[in-house]
This record gives C-alpha cells, sequence and structure tokens, in this order.
C-alpha cells in the first residue's frame, strides 16, 4: 500500500480510461490513416513525385516502402498531432470538471499533484502511441504496396531495411518528444477552464502561433525559444552515422516547456476553487 | 482517534467577489450526529461542503474535520470522509462499476486487494446489483444518485457528507436513503446531510443547523429549534367571536380566527393549560367542536428564521 503502487494503480486507472474512451480510439485510427491515405495516392498517381515537390521523402515512397512512414510522420506533425495531443490533453482536466468527476476525485482523495502528474504522465503515453500508431500503419502499408529493399539515407550512404526501421521508430520518437511540450501545455491550459473544447482550440491555437513565429525572420532572435522550432529537425536521424544534435536541442526544448508549463499547471490547479 | 466534534468551523467565510457566499459561520456537528444542513437553495449550503471537503480555499475563519484542520490535513481526513456534493458525476462511457473502481483508485489509502470485493459491496448496499455492468449514459437520476451514494460507502467512513442525498429519487428511492441513513448513524457514522427539504431533516435528524443568505440563523437539536416557535392553543368552533373574547381575557396571545377555515380560532398558548382553556370557553357557551395544543413543527420555525417561501413538499 505504498504511495507508489497507489499512484500505479491510479495510472492504470486513468490509462484504461482514456483507451476505452471512442474518442481516443478514433484519433488513433485517424493518425494511422494518414500514412495509408499517403499509401495509395502514391501509388495510383501515374507520375511519380519529384524530388523538392511536395513533403519531404514523399518522392522515395515509390521507390521503397519503408519510406512511407516517415512521410506521413512529417506531414502529421504541424498540424495533426498537436491536434490529437491538444484534444487529449486539454481534455484531462477540463474535462473532468465538466463531467463533475474532478470532485468526485479531489475528495476521494487522490491529491491535486497527484492527479497533474497522472494526467501529464498519461497524455505522454498517449503521444507515444500516437506517434507509434502511425509509424507502424506506415511501415505496414508501406510493405504492402511497395517494394522494400536496402534504403539511401540523405547522406547517400545505403541501409538494411531492418536498419531503415529502426530510424522510422527513431523519428516517431523524434515526434514523440516534440509532442510532449504540447502536452504540457496542454495541461495547464485544461486547468484554466471548464470547456474542454476551449483548452483544445486553444491548444491549436498556440502551437499555429509557434509555427508561424517560426516562419517571421524579424523576430529570429524568438526562433530557439519556440516550441515548433525543432519539430522538422529529424532529417538528422536520417543521416549516417546519425547525428544527434537536433534530437538534443529538441529534447531540451521540450524539457524546458515540461518545466514552466508543468510548474504553471501547478501553481493555478493546487490553489483552484473546484466549483464545477 | 475519534474527535468529540465531527465538524466544528469558526468564522468561516467564503467570497465570491465582494459578496459573502458564506458569511462567517460556526458549525457545530457532534460525532455521531445525524446533523441536517437546512436552508433554501443559493443559501450557501454547497458552499460550506466545498470548503469543507477542501474542494474550494476558505475565505477566511478556520474548520476542523475529525479534527483536523481543513485545508492543510485534508489529504489526511478525506480518505475517511464520504461525500455526495451537488449532484452524482460520473463517466458516462464507463459502466457504474468501473466508474467506482476509478474512484476508489484515485483513494490513496484504499487497498487494490480489496477494492473489487468493496466496489460490489457498495453496488449491492444501494441496490444497483443489475445495473452494475451497465454504462452509466444509460443511468436515470436516480440510479446515479444511488451509484453515488455507494461511491461515498467504498471504504469505511467516519463521516458522510451527503448534499441532496435524495434528489431525483422516487418516494421509495427517498425511503431506502432515508433506511440508509439510519442504519450508517446506528453503526455510529456521523452524517452530515444538507436539504431543503424540512420533512426529510425532520425524520432523519438528530441536530439541525439553518442557512439563510449565508449565514447560519440557528443551530442545535431538533427538540431546540422546534421549540424555538411556541405551541398555540387550536379551538374548532362556529362561535369564533366569543371564543376570540374569552382566550383574550384568560391570557393568551395573539388571538386570531384562522383565516383557512374560518370555525376555528387559534392563540399562543402563553403557557395556559389546554383543560382550563376548554373549561373557560365552554363555561361561556361557546360551542366547543375540537380543541388541541399543537406544537411547532420544524417548518414554522424554519420560515420565522428565514423569513422565506420554502419548498416543503416531499
Amino acid at each position: 500500500m505504498s504511495p507508489g503502487k497507489a499512484s500505479g494503480s491510479l495510472l492504470v486507472s486513468e490509462l484504461a480510461t482514456m483507451f476505452r474512451r471512442r474518442r481516443t480510439i478514433a484519433l488513433l485510427v485517424v493518425l494511422a490513416a494518414v500514412p495509408v491515405l499517403i499509401a495509395i495516392a502514391v501509388k495510383v498517381s501515374s507520375s511519380p513525385a519529384q524530388p523538392g515537390h511536395g513533403p519531404a521523402f514523399l518522392d522515395r515512397v515509390s521507390q521503397n516502402g519503408l519510406f512511407v512512414a516517415v512521410t506521413a510522420l512529417v506531414v502529421s506533425t504541424p498540424l495533426f498531432f498537436p491536434l490529437a495531443v491538444g484534444v487529449v490533453a486539454g481534455d484531462s482536466i477540463a474535462g473532468e470538471a465538466n463531467l463533475g468527476t474532478l470532485r468526485y476525485l479531489l475528495i476521494a482523495p487522490v491529491g491535486r499533484v497527484r492527479l497533474l502528474v497522472v494526467k501529464f504522465v498519461a497524455s505522454c503515453v498517449f503521444c507515444v502511441v500516437a506517434a507509434f500508431a502511425m509509424a507502424l500503419a506506415g511501415a505496414a502499408i508501406g510493405a504492402a504496396l511497395f517494394p522494400v529493399g536496402r534504403v539511401t539515407l540523405l547522406g547517400g550512404a545505403t541501409v538494411s531495411p531492418t536498419a531503415a526501421l529502426g530510424r522510422s521508430a527513431l523519428v516517431a520518437v523524434y515526434v514523440t518528444i516534440s509532442l510532449i511540450g504540447v502536452a504540457a501545455m496542454g495541461l495547464f491550459v485544461s486547468t484554466l477552464t471548464e470547456m474542454p473544447v476551449g483548452a483544445m482550440a486553444a491548444i491549436v491555437v498556440l502551437t499555429i502561433a509557434s509555427q508561424i513565429l517560426d516562419g517571421i525572420p524579424q523576430v529570429g532572435w524568438l526562433h530557439p525559444w519556440l516550441m515548433s522550432h525543432e519539430w522538422l529537425g529529424f532529417g538528422d536521424l536520417m543521416r549516417s552515422p546519425i547525428s544527434w544534435n537536433s534530437m538534443q536541442r529538441n529534447s531540451l526544448l521540450q524539457l524546458g516547456y515540461v518545466a514552466v508549463f508543468g510548474a504553471l499547471a501547478y501553481s493555478r490547479f493546487t490553489t483552484k476553487d473546484v466549483l464545477s | 482517534m475519534t474527535a468529540e466534534l465531527a465538524i466544528e468551523t469558526h468564522g468561516l467565510v467564503k467570497l465570491f467577489g465582494r459578496r459573502a457566499a458564506v458569511g462567517g459561520i460556526d458549525l457545530v456537528v457532534p460525532a455521531g450526529a445525524v446533523y441536517g444542513f437546512l436552508g433554501p437553495n443559493g443559501s450557501g449550503k454547497t458552499t460550506t461542503i466545498r470548503m469543507l471537503l477542501g474542494l474550494a480555499t476558505i475565505g477566511a475563519g478556520e474548520a476542523k474535520v475529525l479534527g483536523a484542520e481543513i485545508p492543510q490535513h485534508v489529504s489526511s481526513v478525506l480518505p475517511r470522509v464520504g461525500a455526495l456534493v451537488e449532484g452524482p458525476a460520473f463517466y458516462p462511457y464507463l459502466s457504474g462499476r468501473a466508474n467506482l473502481l476509478r474512484l476508489d483508485s484515485a483513494n490513496r489509502d484504499a487497498r487494490a486487494d480489496t477494492r473489487g470485493a468493496r466496489v460490489d459491496r457498495a453496488i449491492e448496499r444501494v441496490g444497483l446489483t443489475h445495473a452494475a455492468a451497465k454504462r452509466v449514459r444509460g443511468y436515470s437520476l436516480g440510479m446515479k444518485q444511488r451509484l453515488g451514494i455507494a461511491a461515498a460507502l467504498l471504504s469505511p467512513r467516519e463521516l458522510l457528507v451527503l448534499d441532496e442525498p435524495t434528489n431525483g429519487l422516487d418516494p421509495q428511492g427517498t425511503r431506502e436513503v432515508r433506511s440508509l441513513v439510519r442504519s450508517l448513524a446506528a453503526d455510529g457514522t456521523t452524517v452530515f446531510v444538507s436539504s431543503h427539504l424540512l420533512g426529510e431533516v425532520e425524520q432523519l435528524c438528530s441536530h439541525v443547523g439553518v442557512m439563510s443568505n449565508g449565514l447560519l440563523v440557528a443551530q442545535g437539536t431538533l427538540d431546540t429549534l422546534r421549540s424555538l416557535t411556541r405551541p398555540r392553543l387550536r379551538v374548532e368552533t362556529p362561535d369564533t367571536g366569543d371564543a376570540t373574547r374569552v382566550l383574550a381575557r384568560l391570557g393568551l396571545l395573539d388571538v386570531r380566527i384562522e383565516a383557512a377555515s374560518l370555525d376555528a380560532v387559534t392563540a399562543e398558548a402563553n403557557g395556559i393549560a389546554t383543560e382550563d382553556a376548554c373549561a373557560a370557553l365552554v363555561e361561556a357557551g361557546v360551542r366547543v367542536r375540537g380543541l388541541r395544543t399543537e406544537h411547532g413543527s420544524l417548518e414554522d420555525s424554519f420560515v420565522a428564521l428565514t423569513g422565506e417561501g420554502f419548498d416543503v413538499a416531499g
């Protein structure tokens, strides 16, 4: 009956509640459908994709099915993933407040800090599952529709299909890390309101604003601090040897966002009047 | 650890903006009591309960629950408190049983190995076993209310806080809740039940506190509160004029002809024995059809205290 064990059973309950929800399953299905759509689009189109046109890696899909997953992850990073994580993280506290279950969790008593931690960890688990659901669906449909062979990396070196699968998994890990900042921000926004839809919209707006700012050279000083600044840096993982620079920078950046928004969520939620 | 007082507050205040939802109340709830927390809607009952359970911060004053300061010791106190606050709330997409399992796993002090058995027993206690596997989405309000009470009974509790526990229940359900509360109280659990239904409180409670506009306007045992209104003598007679004169001469106060029936006179007894009044009336030739002294009801006390129209139905 140690606190650790008790928190474990709350986390299990949280994950079971999350993954028993039809909405969560629908989100994962939509995310897994992205690579399927890409693969089918490339397969049925007569003109081969040209290098330099369309999303990164798209031109390689028809030559090697292993690129489907990576292409899907690239395409989904700016909007689809933040949206999905925004729905889950934005709902974390606001959704409980909206249902009224928040008051019953608190008088159970769950402990406000414990609830925040469990909600954040559950959102992170969702990030992992979302990224890997897409990567796995991409690998499966790629192997089904296209030839699979040695993969030519960005520098020209080639690796075996197994190693290429490993690279895809690394990209999925990279995406997961990118999304953890969104999850932390979502958790904070979720403590501000009792309307989950409002929280979700705010998260999407903030991630888009971050990407717009990242595209404006006049605020270049701000770019390294933007949540989305390293989101598309996973090209480094497709080199030989692997360059870990962007992974490191991205991890530090997201860790910073977790610290800042974690602290904000803590100070907000531990003093909040739960009147819903 | 048993405190003599289950709930104790001093000058408890809650401000919303500049409005005092609770304006400095001193609650005294003895351990083992069934305490009826009465008041019209919007009088501050639920806000008080939220402060006692650590859901809302305390604006000023202090509160102790089961002998421990709130909110400092809320995490050690709440496992010993079961509560139903402002209606039941559940995850509609989970079954009743799954909802209770989740709430129980939120309780740090609850043992995981007995969880399933405790949940099943709580569900059985409120008569929901047949619906336990159904999604809460399909529950009626009364079923949700029962499930909410079951949630309060997941662990052995020293204090139960029930905010309007019979809301949405049919008469049968209301009776069941009443007998459930009685059996819990008989086991020594203190029950703090808020209600705007006087009849419910009168049948159930040993102690009563009355809220009005954020203030606790009266508090005490049920009998003390009832005695706040003085007993009245009621005479049924066609000779209302004569009766009025006789009673006034005897020294009874506030003598009036009952507006509702027009053939009865009522007066504050003022210490005059019923039989003496009867003798005087008969001697004066008043045709007495009926005569009795009526003791104050909780409703009379309530209206006298709050001056509010009150929902006495049910």
